[in-house]
């Protein structure tokens, strides 16, 4: 009895009530108050990101607060961590899907979408960051132009361009794919004729014939073994844009798996902090259970200890390289001007994530979204920890520098994660949030018994 | 009953309704038992024997990607030698032009990236795909395809296809409906 576990998802489920229970959401013609309300919210910020930028073109990164000797801040850390969201999307709906773990069909939609969503958010800020974003194409893509530029394939930034391309791009292509087929329920169930035609375009024209299902299956578990290297080599090569330098704090050799860790963490931190409230809200707890959000956490868990694993090596590495630099480098992250931030993050990474080994807490969805949101400040805190406390005091002490970030930092901060749950919350009214075909497999009535 | 040939000209098949996938899958068996050679099933969530019964082949998809994947590696090295050894060469800390290590990681992304788009792009081009009009849905049934219903259609270009004989064997199927397919 001990050992039985919650089921993937609850008892009473049969086709249609799979079918109805996720299609209805984007089929109905009914706005809940609740999500216009919210999407208020996010579109305030969305504005606010439009205005950021706006001014930011006017007048040229001037407007933000790094400057020498901290020349990347804001940007680049907002960018890490945004990308880092994304990469739990990808992890449950590729990774998982080949370790057949069926409890990920219930959240790989959507967590595959704030994957899209944070990658985008991600790329406004080394877009903007180039202070001329229409330039950006021959700076970024190696396209030949009248000038007879090309890119500096040496260096680990044009490494990120293609790394984080390819991500969005087959990011991109993975999700679309998994919906065809419930592009065609939508198409089917559609009551008015203008829904039919778009999801029936959106559909390809999928029948879901033996042929089609057949070459479908084949093609969803290449993409998914494509995308698992794909998502350990892009916190990989973002890891590189640090580690390739000789800056203290940054040249080091764990600086890659550590990355992968701590973007994996912040990953499932964000696809609890959405799921928790989506699942109350949309009354979605029967195909999102409490093995779902209990498994996520393990996993946040165990991530979050490789992470606190990643601050002990980092700082016995800077004892133990023996090199001043180094050493003054974690006494300054620890005690110098920034050293709140450092406390801060080791008291959310390290202290309070241990709350997740009891069950207790693991099972209580208030406590758990409340340690979400933590959780988030905390990696975006590591980000802020990384990049500033490395950079404002280097080698030379005559060149050392504060930084502080000014309200368009933080405006563009706010604004993109206005924007980001705009689009995750018109993805939750107009896209199936769940996947339809995929969870109905983990029904009795899809099994077939193998030929006697 | 007298223009039975007309009305099978127009046809595209016989199509057969069943409640799960484990009845389709009998009558598939039974359907290609009996010597039929143009046969597809529709099921709402993937069955793998299906694809074994009726069509036996494997898609080729695996082997396109492969040759997506080689030709996104090639692509990504030699653009990226050409670009930094012989169109616009620039000495950094006196490292070989061609230093290849550094041309790993686009080389990786790009290898990913085109065989990707060779799955997706082939999965939708092989299955013929987007096709906004077949025949099938001209059932009106059919649209419970993607809700909880089986179907299974012997088309007209079968051989031994026959209307009246098609319809008489899959009622035989255990079918709970059979209708007919209009071209």
């Amino acid at each position: 009895m001990a050992l039985q576990e919650t089921p993937v998802i609850l008892p009473g489920h049969d086709f249609e009530t799979v079918t109805e229970t996720i299609a209805e959401i984007p089929l109905s013609r009914r706005f809940p108050l609740g999500w216009i309300g919210i999407i208020l919210v996010a579109l305030a910020g969305a504005g606010l990101l439009q205005m950021a930028l706006g001014y930011l073109v006017l007048k040229g990164i001037g407007l933000w607060g790094n400057n020498a000797p901290v020349g990347w801040a804001f940007d680049i850390i907002n960018f890490v961590w945004w990308i880092g969201i994304g990469h739990a999307g990808t992890l449950i709906s590729a990774i998982l899907l080949l370790f057949k773990q069926q409890w990920r069909m219930s959240i790989s939609r959507f967590a595959e979408a704030m994957t899209i969503f944070a990658v985008i958010c991600a790329a406004i800020f080394p877009i903007f960051h180039t202070g001329r974003p229409w330039l950006a194409a021959y700076w970024l893509f190696p396209y030949p132009n009248t000038m007879g530029l090309w890119p500096q394939f040496k260096s680990p930034l044009i490494w990120d361009v293609f790394a984080v391309s390819t991500y969005a791009t087959v990011s991109v292509v993975f999700w679309y794919v998994g919906l065809i087929p419930d592009f065609a329920t939508m198409r089917d169930r559609a009551v008015s004729r203008v829904k039919a035609i778009v999801f029936g375009t959106l559909s390809l024209g999928w029948r879901g014939s033996a042929r089609h299902w057949h070459r479908y299956e084949v093609a969803t578990l290449i993409l998914a073994g494509l995308s698992t290297p794909l998502v350990l080599s892009v916190h990989t090569v973002v890891s590189f844009d640090f580690a390739v330098s000789v800056i203290p704090g940054w040249h080091a050799t764990i600086f890659p798996p550590y990355f992968v860790a701590g973007a994996i963490y912040s990953g499932f931190a964000m696809v609890l902090s959405l799921a928790i409230p989506v699942r109350r809200f949309y009354g979605m707890e029967s195909l999102i259970t409490m093995r779902h959000i209990d498994n996520m956490a393990k996993i946040m868990l165990a991530t979050g200890l490789m992470v606190g694993y990643g601050y002990a090596m980092e700082a016995f590495f800077a004892w133990y390289s023996a090199s001043p630099h180094e050493r003054f480098m974690m006494w300054n992250r620890m005690f110098g001007p920034y050293a709140w931030s450092y406390w801060a993050l080791i008291s959310i990474n390290v202290v309070m994530i241990q709350l997740l080994w009891f069950k207790r807490v693991r099972t209580n969805t208030t406590l758990l979204f409340v340690m979400s949101l933590f959780v988030n400040v905390g990696m975006w805190l590591e980000r802020f920890v990384i990049i500033v406390t490395s950079l404002n005091r280097d080698f030379v002490p005559s060149s050392w520098g504060m930084y502080y970030p000014t309200r368009w930092d933080f405006m563009t901060f706010f604004g993109t994660i206005g924007l980001f749950l705009t689009l995750f919350l018109l993805f939750l009214r107009f896209v199936p949030m769940i996947s339809i075909f995929e969870v109905k497999t983990l029904l009795p009535q899809a099994k077939v018994k193998a030929e006697h | 009953m007298a223009h039975a040939p007309e009305t099978s000209s127009a046809l595209h098949g016989v199509m057969a309704e069943f409640d799960s996938g484990q009845a389709l899958v009998d009558a598939a068996r039974q359907t290609m038992a009996q010597g039929f050679t143009r046969v597809e099933a529709y099921s709402p969530v993937p069955i793998e024997e299906l694809n074994d019964i009726i069509h036996k082949k494997r898609t080729v998809l695996p082997k396109l990607v492969l040759g997506g994947g080689l030709t996104g590696m090639a692509t990504g090295f030699v653009l990226q030698y050409w670009a930094s050894v012989i169109e616009y060469p620039m000495n950094v800390g006196g490292r070989p032009q061609a230093s290849w290590t550094t041309f790993i990681v686009p080389s990786y992304e790009l290898t990913i990236l085109f065989s990707a788009l060779t799955a997706a792009i082939g999965m939708a081009l092989l299955s013929g795909l987007p096709q906004p009009y077949h025949p099938v849905f001209n059932v009106e049934r059919f649209s419970m395809a993607s809700s909880d219903k089986f179907f299974l259609v012997i088309e007209s270009t079968d051989p031994k296809f026959d209307q009246r004989a098609a319809t008489e064997f899959l009622k035989g199927t255990g079918a709970k409906g059979v209708y007919d397919v209009a071209e």
